[in-house]
């Protein structure tokens, strides 16, 4: 499939190459119409992301005004500017808490939770999802049960997840009866944070090892074949071969596994719950403020996860090569996305089996 | 494969017996090692992703007073945590309504957005394509709790947005939000799909005369309608799922998505955490989905794989 779909790609590609292209009815004098035909989805992200973005930074320099008023229960009278208060205040250490990192400051505590989960989960679930991908590219039969097995723990809600797994390492259940143990799980200590690992890498390595198998396939055999009359053994073909060609793929899944684990809040909130300094998230606690009217300080803690976020992508893009937007169009990018290429396939099956 | 297939015998200098021999498949000792492994491996794959909803569907089917019994089989099977589920309290019916009114307002706002646009990025040659690509990836990026301060002020029509219509507890409150995670993984999705299929098409269908409009929609659109329908079931299925933006927004015990839902359950029985009802609820909420995976597996893996995202 990939080389069917590849040369309408280059076709396509070449005539909006540079200056001397031919008239051509799909590229000539089409900027307008293209603008007019984004104008609704640039609107809406402006509207449903860029706007509270803003609101979000310029909520960050105030706060609400201290003190709710006793007779009314209202927020008494708005709220104040503080410039970077909120974000000095990080910085000042004023609401300690004790969690895994010993008592510092609460944001601080959620900074390195959030961290720490990240770095754990990640490393976890790319060696257990190259591992699956591995397997899964060597199966020539059952593979689709396997695929169909692989994808029900990513169509299951976050949130039913957590509770699904609160169950299983509840103080009486079936993990602490299986290991022959009786490890306090949700009781935010040392252990939650290894149950939040246990369940995160659960859910989300098995989508690595899908991303890593797309990878895996495009991979030519003759480039292995050519590795064996050569003598190379199957170590060596995996360091030499296997990684190299599969790391743009697995880059782009990690990068996207990371960013969403950066900002993860339904496992934690919903199998530990809320307040609990072991495992409390910087959405989590962004968001814990934020419904106690704390917009400032939540605004705060928000844009700096934002920005954190911003960071490790441009960590992965730049010092990795993650190749996040793929393709613009322009015929350079002509090893062009295995991904793509991968998801031509129902279409053109379509077009091929349509009887 | 190709081995196999036996060539017609122009190669007389060998018998066919021969090329019998020489086109059956070896199995060293060592390949049937290896295909061994390879199943114990995806055996372990698959119980590996199984056994933990597994669990949560053997812990729904047992008797409401056994809540977290350990037993691998549920002694006797009771269906009584499913009828608990939709007794009044809990309002999971209503719910469940409400999550597929959200979720199917997401998608179609999603993909009548999300297809020009992907139109456009897939075939117009444009200035700042670049850009436009980088901005909605950009989007799909930013942690979704920065939305939260500014909309839930806003939504609540508290200072200074009294202008602004209370929004809280109403189905637009969490779509517009969902727009925003929805449209950059279907833009990108679809602009995937579009590019696969031959420009020629198109070009066909204008040397017959029809505009670059007419030429989408009547060819290129019905052949990506698997691209299309693929992108809506993700999206679909992150609405459904989404949990952070639906609990802040809706809070009202009518206006809950059903994750929202089965997290702030008390259950029929006691005061216990009620396991048994929680897990039948997402046994409910799960299993459609996983019909819909489970059928459209193909086109889930081939979509998700383009988006990589999410």
């Amino acid at each position: 499939m990939a080389t069917a779909t590849a040369e309408p790609r280059s076709a396509a590609a070449v005539a909006p190459d540079g200056h001397k292209h031919k008239k051509n009815a799909l590229s000539d004098g089409q900027g307008r119409l293209a603008w007019i035909l984004l104008a609704p989805t640039l609107l809406v992200i402006l509207v449903v992301a860029g706007i509270p973005v803003i609101m979000s930074i310029r909520e960050s320099f105030f706060q609400t005004n201290d003190g709710v008023d006793p007779v009314t229960g209202m927020v008494a009278g708005g709220e104040k500017f503080v410039g970077l208060g909120n974000f000095t205040a990080i910085f000042a250490g004023q609401n300690p808490v004790t969690g895994s990192w010993g008592t510092i400051d609460r944001f601080w505590n959620a900074f390195w939770n959030t961290t720490a989960i990240t770095v754990v989960c990640i490393i976890l679930e790319t060696i257990l999802g190259v591992a699956m991908a591995l397997i899964m590219a060597k199966a020539f039969k059952g593979r689709g049960i396997v695929r169909a097995g692989i994808l029900v723990p990513w169509a299951i809600p976050t949130i039913v997840s957590a509770l699904m797994w609160k169950l299983i390492f509840d103080a009486d259940g079936i993990m602490n009866r299986v290991l022959g143990n009786q490890v306090l799980w949700l009781a935010d200590t040392g252990a939650s944070f290894w149950a939040i690992v246990i369940a995160d890498t659960w859910k989300t390595a098995p989508f690595i090892g899908l991303l890593t198998l797309a990878g895996l396939q495009t991979i030519p055999a003759e480039v292995y074949e050519a590795a064996k009359v050569d003598g190379a053994t199957t170590w060596q073909q995996f360091v030499r071969i296997t990684l190299p060609l599969v790391r743009p793929t697995l880059v782009v899944a990690v990068l996207f596994r990371t960013l969403d684990t950066l900002r993860m809040f339904d496992l934690p909130y919903g199998m530990i719950g809320a307040g609990k300094y072991r495992v409390e998230t910087l959405s989590i606690f962004s968001y814990l403020e934020a419904t106690q009217t704390r917009y400032g300080p939540a605004a705060a803690y928000a844009i700096v996860l934002f920005i954190y976020v911003l960071l490790v992508a441009f960590v992965f893009v730049k010092l990795l090569g993650a190749d996040v937007i793929g393709d613009t169009g322009m015929p350079k990018k002509k090893k062009g996305k295995k991904k793509a290429g991968d998801a031509a396939a129902p279409g053109l099956e379509m077009v091929g089996g349509a009887h | 494969m190709a081995t196999t297939t036996t060539p017609p015998t122009e190669h007389s200098h060998l018998s066919s017996a021969e090329v019998a021999e020489l086109a059956r498949e070896k199995r060293s000792p060592k390949a049937l090692v290896g295909m061994i492994a390879s199943y114990v491996g995806m055996a372990l794959i698959v119980l590996y992703c199984i056994i933990p909803f597994y669990w949560m569907i053997v812990s729904s089917l047992r008797d409401p007073s056994q809540g977290r019994s350990t037993q691998f089989i549920p002694d006797p099977v009771s269906i009584a945590n499913f009828k608990g589920v939709f007794s009044g309290q809990n309002n999971f019916g209503r719910s469940l309504i409400n999550s597929l009114i959200v979720s199917g307002a997401t998608t179609i706002l999603t993909l009548l957005f999300g297809i020009v646009a992907a139109y456009a990025l897939a075939r117009l040659t444009f200035k700042g394509k670049g850009l436009v690509l980088w901005v909605i990836m950009a989007c799909s990026m930013f942690p979704v709790i920065i939305l939260i301060p500014p909309l839930l002020k806003m939504f609540s029509s508290t200072e200074p947005f009294q202008w602004f219509p209370r929004w809280v507890d109403t189905y637009q409150a969490v779509i517009v939000p969902y727009l925003s995670f929805g449209l950059p993984l279907a833009v990108w999705n679809l602009t995937a799909f579009f590019k696969q299929l031959p420009v020629e098409l198109e070009q066909a269908a204008m040397v017959d005369g029809c505009t670059p409009g007419v030429a989408f929609r009547k060819v290129i659109l019905p052949l990506a309608a698997p691209g299309v329908f693929t992108t809506a079931i993700i999206v679909f299925i992150g609405a459904w799922n989404e949990y952070l933006i639906a609990l802040t927004f809706l809070q009202a015990a009518d206006r809950q998505t059903a994750t929202v839902a089965i997290s702030k359950f008390t259950g029929t029985t006691g005061f216990d955490t009620p396991y048994g009802t929680i897990m039948a609820a997402g046994v409910i909420v799960t299993v459609p989905l996983l019909v819909a995976v489970l059928l459209f597996q193909r086109r889930i893996v081939a979509g998700l794989t383009a988006g990589g995202v999410k």
